[in-house]
């Protein structure tokens, strides 16, 4: 990546002043919603204030001493981590054969695919429930993951798609004439130069698996019950809690926190090679 | 360079074409199933032929969720795509200072979906959220649970705050492929900056702009989880979106072979609307490899 500053961006100085002005915007309501966590029910109710008067950790005592919470995390890292996993591999192959080659059907097979990225999950809700039933697949992490891959899949072949048709072809045809075959080519060649996109999909796919919420909770009943529902039924259990919804709230948002962190440098190269 | 053609290419698609099988063809083969069947019971199947799709389209509660679904796409995307394309302007070129600024701008897109939902229910709420009570202190009467028009605002609000952040990066990634020569070029010839974008960033932001309004267009139009915590669809009808709609006709009241019906209208629109979007977009991509 090319990190010679920009000689003479357009952004008119205005513009340099409302990006940090959004972005402190934008943390306010996560600000009221981390406040919010630490006073109990009575000061949410009983005085409003910027700043918690007594900071308390309560809310969160309530969640790590109830089994239903970290069993919630855990069920929803295991169907995260299915998808992102089956997503990736099914969709490398694939994402090969688009960028490299014609063959019958290719451009309506790509839109097909596209398309499934496409349909509001609302129109599947019944027959999912129907056919991972039928499979006795039903509330385990293997119906939410494969009933995720409805739209991670498309995602991840478009995002490699883009990505390795930036690699030159000439690269592949190099190497078969120095007699790789297509499996070694692919795994000690070709998949180390992708590596950022593949990176970059990954993350796409935990990102869109991990904020779904109305498969996961309709395809699951108790034993795989995803953390986000946990919270909308310990919350309807017990009235309106507000402060354990806030520190359940400030719970979920930190996988996501951790995993951006992680790709910071790689999504807007990513989305520099892929798609542009 | 042309591609070569290989059949054989269609070994490397199986798998996918496996898994979506599994959740996409057979799951959509059943859709079409009960659209055309009245259900009785576990064995007492009714052929109804259209049926369902006449009394679908005739059905005014849903003509009113398809025409506040459009306003609301709409307005979701005239905020989003400029606002997201002023914010990728202003990012700081390297350093921690970027990097923070993407995570910090990101944060929103990795939330769940029932918790943006639940942030902007006690940051809106006008006796213990913070906006509302700032709304209502500034001498604005605000209350999201008796006002449609309050409610709209903050669902709006709420996508925007959720949303805005992806049409940032993608055009920061754009902004970032320019090489430096360009600017060069153009401060050689004095170009204000104004000219800077129309005629050098703008046509670069086209590719990823098209998507930007591709994914916006599509997750705008079936956005479920948020409203349904923060208003339930409410007040009234009020803020009732095509999936909500559908959701309560499927789960709510059971009516399978109505709300599959709707689904297939509902898919077909979208597709209809994404296959206009894809054919610009791939217009797009032959304009840029033929310059």
């Amino acid at each position: 990546m090319n990190t010679t500053p920009r000689v003479a961006a357009a952004s008119s100085p205005r513009a340099r002043v409302l990006t940090p002005i959004y972005i402190a915007l934008s943390l306010v309501p996560i600000y009221w919603l981390i406040g919010m966590s630490l006073k109990t029910n009575e000061e949410i109710l009983g005085a409003f204030s910027l700043v918690p008067r007594a900071p308390t950790l309560a809310n969160y005592v309530t969640i790590f001493t109830d089994p239903d919470w970290s069993h919630g995390y855990v069920s929803s890292m295991t169907y995260v981590t299915i998808n992102t996993v089956l997503s990736v591999a099914v969709a490398l192959p694939a994402a090969y054969a688009f960028s490299r080659y014609r063959f019958l059907g290719d451009k309506h097979l790509f839109f097909w695919l596209l398309t499934n990225r496409m349909s509001p999950p609302a129109v599947f809700l019944l027959p999912f429930f129907q056919l991972y039933s039928t499979l006795g697949l039903f509330d385990t992490p293997w119906a939410v993951a494969l009933a995720h891959t409805l739209f991670t899949v498309p995602l991840a072949v478009w995002i490699l798609e883009g990505f390795m048709s930036a690699v030159p072809r000439e690269l592949d045809e190099t190497a078969y004439v120095d007699g790789y075959s297509f499996p070694r080519f692919f795994l000690r060649v070709f998949l180390p130069l992708i590596r950022s996109g593949v990176g970059v999909t990954a993350f796409f796919c935990f990102m869109f698996s991990w904020v779904e919420l109305l498969l996961a909770r309709t395809l699951t009943s108790v034993d795989a019950k995803p953390i986000a529902a946990t919270m909308t039924r310990t919350v309807s259990a017990a009235g309106m809690d507000w402060g354990v919804l806030s520190a359940a709230g400030v719970l979920t948002i930190l996988p996501g926190a951790i995993v951006i962190w992680f790709v910071r440098n790689y999504i807007a190269k990513g989305f520099a090679m892929g798609r542009v | 360079m042309e591609k070569p053609t290989n059949q054989r290419a269609w070994f490397l698609v199986l798998p996918v074409l496996c898994v979506v099988a599994l959740s996409a063809v057979i799951p959509l083969m059943t859709v079409v199933n009960y659209s055309v069947q009245d259900i009785l019971g576990p064995e007492q199947r009714l052929f109804v032929g259209l049926e369902w799709y006449r009394k679908v389209l005739r059905d005014p509660e849903l003509h009113g969720a398809l025409l506040r679904q459009l306003v609301f796409s709409g307005a979701a995307l005239a905020i989003e795509i400029p606002l997201g394309v002023a914010l990728a302007l202003g990012m700081p070129q390297k350093g921690l200072r970027a990097s923070a600024c993407l995570v910090l701008l990101a944060l929103p897109l990795l939330i769940p979906w029932n918790v943006v939902g639940t942030i902007w229910q006690v940051f809106a709420r006008s006796d213990i959220g913070l906006g509302g009570v700032l709304v209502n202190a500034a001498g604005v009467p605000y209350n999201y649970t008796a006002h449609a028009f309050d409610a709209w605002i903050t669902v709006l609000a709420m996508d925007v705050w959720h949303w805005t952040p992806l049409v940032a990066l993608l055009a920061y990634a754009g902004l970032r492929s320019i090489p430096p020569a360009f600017y060069q070029a153009a401060r050689i010839d004095g170009a204000s900056s104004w000219a800077v974008f129309r005629y050098i960033e703008l046509p670069k932001l086209r590719g990823v702009l098209t998507i930007a309004v591709l994914l916006r267009f599509m997750d705008s139009f079936m956005i479920y989880t948020e409203p349904f915590v923060l208003t339930g669809g409410g007040p009234g009808n009020a803020t009732t979106f095509l999936s909500q709609y559908l959701t309560r006709l499927a789960v709510g009241q059971f009516d399978l072979g109505p709300a599959a019906a709707f689904s297939l209208i509902y898919f077909l629109v979208i597709l209809l609307f994404s296959y206009v979007f894809h054919t610009a977009m791939n217009a797009a991509d032959a304009g840029r490899s033929s310059r």
